[in-house]
C-alpha cells in the first residue's frame, strides 16, 4: 500500500502539479505565448503611430496603450487556458480527483500570471524603445505583478464560466472587461506616475492589492460553482 | 417501447447480506434544464460485485456513472458510494472511485508517463512514478510512455485512460463504455482488468453495448430505459437475445419483478 500525502501538505503538491502541468503544456506548444506576444507587440506598434501622431506627451498616454496591450492579450491567453481544457475534457478528470476548486483555481491563476509575465518580460523593452519612456525600472515590477494579478484572477474565473457556454469568444471579454477597470485605473495610474513628475499622493498600488486579495478570496471559494455542474 | 409502463425494479436481491453496499441508489432523479434523464432510480449493489448496466442511448448510463463520479449533482434523491453521499461527501467518494469514460480526456501535450504521474499527485500517492511504469507496461504502452499523447492513437489514448483510472487502486471503478475504440488486444486486457478487480472482491460498474461481454463480465446487471430501471437482477438470468429485443424497443422479462417488466 501507497503513502499518500495528506491535507495542507497534499493541497500544496497539487497546486504545484496543476501549475507544472498547465506551464509544461505551453512550453510545448507555444501557442498562447505566440498568440499573445504578437497581439501585445501589434497593439504597442499600432497604439505609437497613432499617438506619435496626435500626441505630445506619450508618457501621460503610454502606460494607457501599454495596459491596453497587455490586458487584450492576457484576455487570449487566458480564454485559451480555460477553454482547451474543459474542451477537450481533462478538467472533468481533474475534478473527479480528490483536488479541492480553490486549489485549481489559485493553481491556474498561477500559472496564467507566469504565462502573461512572460510576454510583459518581452514586451516592456520594446514598449521603451517605441514610445521612448524609462518604464525599465525596478517599480515597475510591483504594478505588472499585481495588475496582472488581478487580470489573471477575474480572467480565470470568467473564461471558466464563458467555457461552458456556445458564445463564449463574446461572453468572455464581455464579462471580464467591466470587472477589471479597477485594475486597469490602479494599473495605468500607477505607471502613470513612475513614469510623469506630476506628484501622485493616490495610493494606487493599495487599490490593485485590494482588488486582487477580494477577488482572489471570492473567486477560490466561488471556483467550484463555477467548474461543477 | 413506452419506459412509463415498465414496472419498477424489486429491491436489490442481495442487499440484505452486506451492511453497507458498495453503491447505493435511494430514489435518485437527475434533470437536465426541468427534462429528467434519470427518474427515481433506487438500487444497491452488494460490495465486491461487478455490476454491467445496459441500456440504448439516452437512457441515462452516462448520467447514472457521472453521479456516481461526483460529477453530477443529483436533482433529488441521493446517490452513495461505500456508504458515502456523492454530495455531502465528495471529497471523501472521490478518493474511493476511479473513473474511465468512452472519450479518454487526456492532456495531450503531456506524455503517456507524465499524465499518469500528474494524476498520481492528484491523489498525493507517493510511489507515483512506480505505478506509472508499472501501469504503462500493464496497457502496453512502455513504449510509447515518452510520446506525447497528441501522437496516440484513439485507442492508445484509451489505454491510457484505463491506466488512468486505476492509477490509484480504486475501491469503485466506474466504467463508461471503456472498450469505445479499443483493439483486440486492448479488449482482452480490459477484460482481464475486470476479472482481476472480481477476484480481488473490489467493486466494478460497467456500462457497454457488447453485450456479450458485459454479461461475462458482471456478476449482477442494471438495465436503464428512459431513465428508470428496467431490470435488475443476476447477470446470469439475463440472456442477451432478451435485451437485445430491449434494445429493439421491446418489453423486458425481469425476474426480480416477478414477470414481465
Amino acid at each position: 500500500m501507497s503513502t499518500q500525502a495528506t491535507g495542507a501538505r497534499l493541497a500544496w503538491e497539487q497546486f504545484w502539479a496543476i501549475i507544472w502541468k498547465d506551464l509544461r503544456s505551453e512550453l510545448r506548444t507555444r501557442q498562447a505565448w505566440m498568440s499573445m506576444g504578437l497581439f501585445a507587440l501589434l497593439a504597442l506598434v499600432v497604439f505609437n503611430f497613432a499617438f506619435d501622431l496626435r500626441v505630445e506627451n506619450l508618457a501621460t498616454v503610454g502606460p494607457g496603450a501599454l495596459w491596453i496591450a497587455f490586458i487584450f492579450a492576457s484576455i487570449l491567453g487566458l480564454s485559451r487556458n480555460i477553454t482547451v481544457e474543459q474542451d477537450r475534457g481533462p478538467m472533468d478528470r481533474l475534478l473527479i480527483a480528490p483536488v479541492d476548486r480553490a486549489v485549481v483555481y489559485l493553481a491556474k491563476v498561477v500559472g496564467n500570471v507566469i504565462v502573461i509575465s512572460v510576454i510583459e518580460v518581452v514586451a516592456l523593452p520594446i514598449f521603451a524603445m517605441l514610445y521612448n519612456l524609462p518604464i525599465i525600472q525596478p517599480a515597475i515590477a510591483p504594478i505588472l505583478l499585481l495588475g496582472t494579478l488581478g487580470v489573471a484572477a477575474v480572467g480565470t474565473q470568467f473564461a471558466a464560466l464563458a467555457a461552458n457556454t456556445r458564445a463564449r469568444e463574446l461572453l468572455t471579454p464581455l464579462l471580464i472587461f467591466p470587472l477589471i477597470v479597477p485594475v486597469v485605473i490602479g494599473a495605468v495610474r500607477a505607471t502613470e506616475a513612475l513614469l510623469t513628475p506630476i506628484h501622485d499622493d493616490a495610493p494606487w498600488l493599495g487599490l490593485l492589492v485590494a482588488f486582487d486579495v477580494i477577488f482572489l478570496s471570492v473567486s477560490a471559494i466561488t471556483f467550484q460553482f463555477v467548474v461543477e455542474e | 417501447m413506452n419506459a412509463q409502463m415498465l414496472q419498477p425494479a424489486a429491491q436489490p436481491h442481495t442487499a440484505a447480506t452486506t451492511p453497507t453496499p458498495a453503491i447505493a441508489l435511494e430514489r435518485l432523479v437527475k434533470s437536465f434544464d426541468a427534462r429528467p434523464v434519470l427518474r427515481g432510480l433506487s438500487y444497491a449493489l452488494p460490495a465486491g460485485r461487478t455490476l454491467v448496466i445496459f441500456g440504448p442511448n439516452g437512457a441515462g448510463k452516462t448520467t447514472l456513472l457521472r453521479t456516481l463520479a461526483t460529477l453530477a449533482r443529483p436533482t433529488a434523491g441521493r446517490a452513495l458510494v461505500a456508504g458515502l453521499d456523492v454530495v455531502a461527501d465528495a471529497g471523501e467518494v472521490r478518493r474511493l472511485v476511479g473513473y474511465v469514460g468512452h472519450q479518454p480526456h487526456a492532456y495531450e501535450e503531456l506524455t503517456a508517463r507524465e499524465n499518469l504521474l500528474f494524476f498520481a499527485r492528484m491523489y498525493g500517492l507517493r510511489d507515483g512514478a512506480e505505478r506509472a511504469s508499472k501501469l504503462l507496461e500493464r496497457v502496453g504502452l512502455r513504449a510509447r510512455a515518452s510520446d506525447r499523447v497528441r501522437a496516440f492513437s484513439r485507442g492508445q489514448a484509451q489505454r491510457l485512460a484505463l491506466a488512468r483510472g486505476i492509477v490509484h487502486d480504486p475501491a469503485v471503478l466506474l466504467l463508461d463504455e471503456p472498450d469505445t475504440g479499443l483493439d483486440q488486444e486492448a479488449l482482452a486486457l480490459l477484460e482481464r482488468l475486470v476479472a482481476e478487480r472480481r477476484e480481488r472482491g473490489l467493486e466494478t460498474v460497467l456500462t457497454t453495448h457488447h453485450l456479450e461481454r458485459g454479461l461475462r463480465l458482471a456478476d449482477d446487471a442494471l438495465t436503464l430505459v428512459r431513465g428508470r430501471i428496467a431490470y435488475a437482477g443476476a447477470a446470469a438470468a439475463l440472456d442477451v437475445a432478451a435485451i437485445e429485443r430491449l434494445y429493439a424497443g421491446e418489453r423486458l422479462t425481469s425476474p426480480e419483478t416477478g414477470g414481465a417488466a
